[in-house]
């Protein structure tokens, strides 16, 4: 039977996946975004040839640089780490799961890693056409790796395309257009690289402040703030309209996520949406507390968000739990019984096979397909088991929009004052630029703290808890790596923010521009 | 057509296909290799820089060749991808290890302000290209002597030693594996850089490491190479599937299939004639030779450990756990759709190709290098 391992050790090698994606995630959406603003920068020297905008587009490039090396030394470790970690998660999924890690590699990591270097090193060995056209693949190259691991994480967050096969026990893909197309698929890639390049239009406009402040590289500094914070009000608009998306899809496929973001226990029409509200740590699920010590309400507007409809019922976390018949929803306590079963007449089925009992696995087999829609909630414990860390999810979710609704403002703020020709004396927004470049990670964070925090306590939701994904490993072999892992990381960050601060101190070069 | 293909023959499609990933990778271990020279070859801090800044156009090339490898075996052999990568966790950890470090390395080495100082950057370099590959090739050598594991009814791995892959390297066999490929990887990291590089007293000391680490590789091929004639292998017994070990396995494969034999023999003379190119006949483009001689050697050595009825990752703990192109392999299904994705497999070398010819249209000098404020 599926071992269950000891949970200790699943929560370390959580840990282990957080700390490492977490890290990674650091990285990623700089590159993302920046990216994009130096194939913008790059296009600008080259239309205009104004040397200029040359050593604008090398300043940027020189960050970028630094932190591209530490994003890859950061990601290698996440592709293996399915393998190293979550073995079993490895095999069950394996099937569809790989496929677009494959193509991730194929298809868009060797587009970065070969025009990466003409970027860096091609101002004069290939042609000018060519080295723009190179600075645009490593764009599209990042971009487009974003777009299959997403892929991806969207078939763990709702899985579809694929069925069980009782012979290998394990999933198989049944249609890879469902698998890439999955509307989680979309709204993950949208919403991810959309917040990313949010994420590094702060940053520039941050930095270009700080020069602002310091009243040096003002032409530069002027110059990356009008493309930024245009490119940050585009991909703003982009960002609430693909977040909308996502809490939609969310409120479709996962309405358990849905309603730990909500912090919303008990199902009801016309449900509000919390503006904001301090969490009821106390609060089990089926008890009668309320679930907020304090909360500010918006009547409806949940209701709409999950279903497009004001007036329509949003199933909360205790629907799921127990089960709502008027509104047929089945409890976790009757599909954990029918999983028991399913699990039951699988092993059944395994053992009449090798006994060569075909009468009798037929008969397994049966009951088994009756429910097997259910297998993976034959691993868990307790009704309440199904229910994710609703704190974490809460409170990530709403630093995570109201960062979101303030970053537009922040860039509009700058376009006017750029427009205005007075920016470089409006310190107090020069301040408010230099402090929200760190907001932008912390939205970032809490989106994938949403996102991850949220699906749990499923790798694949629905289908297989974490708690039968790891491998085989004793507690202390996953706390060694972990350990590993977080010196090894963090020494490299601290070097990483040490040599981008002194590049920014010594700024594009010693003319002033 | 791809459509129509049955499943055992893309199971054979996907293991040339992972083979061809790892043996490229075994090319582009040059940078590795001239990662190691860099502390045992270059002197002084313009060779060091040339070197650096030679190899600082490729190393992502072969960086993402790696992260494929493992991405293509996850994709079409995930049995093997979870039970290597699970099973054998430390060695996998460790060779991650090392390329971690190597990621940073290039940016950072020269960087002012970079907290470890250009030395230990430059030593995790040489780990990556000595550890690292080392590693790498007592793995491999795991496909041929095996590795301690059980496989449950739901496929899940026990490892049956506490060091987890590391107890590989202390193979005979599997060490002698690693070291070829450190010094093979060596050998091609020279050949590299007279390709590439303008400065006359860097290329002769690489060409005369051309022709050492050549020699040096030797006796560790020749102990693999005559191992594998003589060891006692894993077989699959065609008609029930049931594994167990035969006497003189692989040197019945090599016999069986005259494709493997060929490439082997192939492989070696052009590795063995790139290295008379740099080192006797004082030319630069030995590489060519010793690159697609490795490709070619890469390509028997994975060919011998999979096809032929020969499970590739056996289990010397419970034979019949053992891992063939058979039972490791994804669906019909997934293999098919993936079958199709591998067809942009030649556009991808193609593009990698032309942007190589461009970048070393001409070779790197001291000027470029002192002159470019992106250098590493």
């Amino acid at each position: 039977m599926i071992e269950q391992i000891d949970l200790s050790q699943v929560n370390w090698a959580r840990a282990q996946f957080a700390l490492t994606a977490m890290y990674h995630w650091i990285f990623v959406p700089l590159t993302l975004g920046l990216s994009f603003l130096l194939a913008f920068f790059h296009t600008t020297y080259v239309k205009t040839g104004n040397e200029e905008w040359k050593r604008l587009t090398k300043f940027w490039m020189t960050i970028f640089g630094i932190n591209f090396a530490i994003g890859v030394a950061t990601g290698i470790i996440l592709e293996f780490q399915f393998g190293t970690n979550w073995s079993n998660y490895s095999w069950m999924v394996g099937d569809i799961f790989g496929a677009p890690l494959a193509i991730e590699g194929i298809f868009a990591f060797f587009l970065e890693a070969t025009f990466f270097a003409v970027m860096f090193f091609g101002w004069n060995r290939v042609s000018k056409g060519f080295h723009l056209f190179s600075t645009w693949m490593v764009a599209i190259g990042s971009n487009l790796s974003a777009l299959w691991i997403l892929v991806a994480n969207g078939w763990m967050q709702y899985p579809i395309g694929m069925q069980f096969n009782p012979d290998s026990a394990r999933f198989e893909m049944q249609n890879f257009w469902e698998v890439l197309f999955s509307p989680y698929a979309v709204s993950k890639f949208t919403h991810a690289t959309s917040s990313s390049f949010q994420l590094a239009c702060l940053f520039v406009v941050g930095i270009s402040s700080w020069y602002l402040l310091k009243e040096r590289h003002q032409l530069m500094a002027k110059r990356s703030i009008a493309v930024a914070s245009v490119f940050g009000i585009l991909a703003s608009g982009y960002v609430a309209f693909t977040g909308d998306e996502s809490a939609y899809t969310a409120a479709q496929k996962q309405p358990m996520k849905l309603a730990a973001m909500e912090g919303l226990y008990d199902g009801e029409k016309s449900a509000p949406i919390i503006a904001m509200g301090i969490v009821n740590n106390a609060k089990i699920a089926g008890d009668n507390q309320d679930p907020f010590i304090f909360d500010v309400k918006i009547p409806g507007l949940l209701s709409l968000l999950s279903n497009r409809d004001l007036d329509s019922f949003v199933p909360g976390i205790n629907d799921f739990v127990f089960g709502n018949k008027e509104q047929g929803i089945i409890g976790a306590d009757q599909r954990i019984a029918n999983g028991k079963i399913a699990i039951t007449n699988l092993k059944a089925y395994k053992d009449a096979k090798k006994n060569g009992d075909s009468g009798k696995a037929e008969m397994a087999l049966v009951e088994f397909n009756k429910y097997q829609n259910d297998l993976g909630y034959g691993y868990l414990n307790k009704p309440t088991d199904v229910v994710p860390p609703v704190a974490t999810t809460f409170y990530a979710f709403h630093i995570m929009v109201i960062l979101g609704t303030i970053f537009p403002l922040v860039f509009l703020l700058f376009l006017i004052f750029i427009k205005k020709g007075t920016l470089h004396s409006q310190r107090w927004l020069l301040n408010l630029g230099l402090f929200c470049l760190p907001l932008g990670w912390v939205a970032s964070q809490a989106g994938w703290v949403v996102a991850e925090v949220g699906r749990q306590p499923w790798a694949i939701v629905g289908l297989l808890p974490v708690s039968v994904s790891n491998t085989n490993l004793t507690t202390g072999t996953v706390q060694t790596s972990f350990f590993i892992f977080l010196a090894l990381f963090t020494m490299l960050l601290l070097a990483e923010i040490k040599i981008m601060l002194t590049q920014i101190k010594n700024g594009p070069e010693e003319n002033e521009i | 057509m791809i459509g129509q293909l049955d499943l055992s023959t893309l199971q054979h499609i996907w293991w040339i296909i992972a083979s061809l990933v790892g043996s490229l990778f075994l090319f582009l271990t040059f940078v590795q290799g001239g990662q190691t020279l860099l502390l045992t070859l270059a002197s002084g801090d313009d060779e060091k820089s040339l070197v650096v800044n030679s190899l600082g156009t490729k190393w992502e090339i072969t960086f993402t060749t790696l992260v494929l490898f493992g991405g293509a075996l996850f994709a079409a052999f995930p049995k093997f991808y979870s039970t290597s990568f699970g099973g054998a966790y430390w060695v996998w950890m460790l060779i991650l290890f090392t390329f971690i470090i190597q990621a940073v390395s290039y940016e950072y080495r020269k960087k002012p302000d970079n907290l470890l100082g250009t030395t230990v950057y430059d030593v995790f370099l040489f780990i990556n290209g000595s550890v690292g590959i080392l590693l790498i090739g007592a793995a491999v050598g795991t496909f041929f002597t095996g590795s301690a594991f059980v496989l449950n009814d739901f496929n899940q791995v026990t490892w049956q030693t506490p060091l987890r892959g590391i107890e590989a390297a202390f193979s005979l066999f599997n060490l002698s594996m690693g070291l070829f490929l450190v010094f093979n990887a060596r050998t091609l990291g020279g050949m590299y850089l007279v390709n590439n590089i303008d400065h006359d007293v860097l290329t002769e000391k690489c060409r005369r490491s051309v022709w050492i680490n050549f020699l040096v590789s030797l006796p560790f091929l020749l102990y693999v190479l005559v191992s594998l004639l003589v060891m006692k292998g894993f077989a699959i017994n065609p008609e029930t599937g049931e594994v167990f070990m035969q006497k003189g396995k692989y040197l019945m494969n090599l016999l069986g299939c005259p494709t493997t034999l060929i490439l082997l023999l192939i492989g070696l003379i052009l590795v063995s004639y790139g290295v008379v190119v740099t080192y006797v006949q004082r030319k630069d483009h030995g590489i060519w030779f010793g690159g697609i001689g490795t490709v070619l050697v890469g390509l028997a050595i994975f060919f011998l450990a999979a096809f032929n009825n020969t499970p590739f990752y056996p289990s010397t703990a419970d034979l019949q756990s053992s891992l063939s192109i058979a039972n490791a392999s994804s669906s019909h299904y997934t293999l098919t759709a993936m079958t199709y994705v591998a067809l942009a497999v030649p556009f991808v070398l193609g593009y990698i190709a032309y942007v190589w010819k461009l970048m070393n249209a001409k070779k790197l000098t001291l000027s470029d290098v002192r002159s470019d404020d992106k250098a590493y």
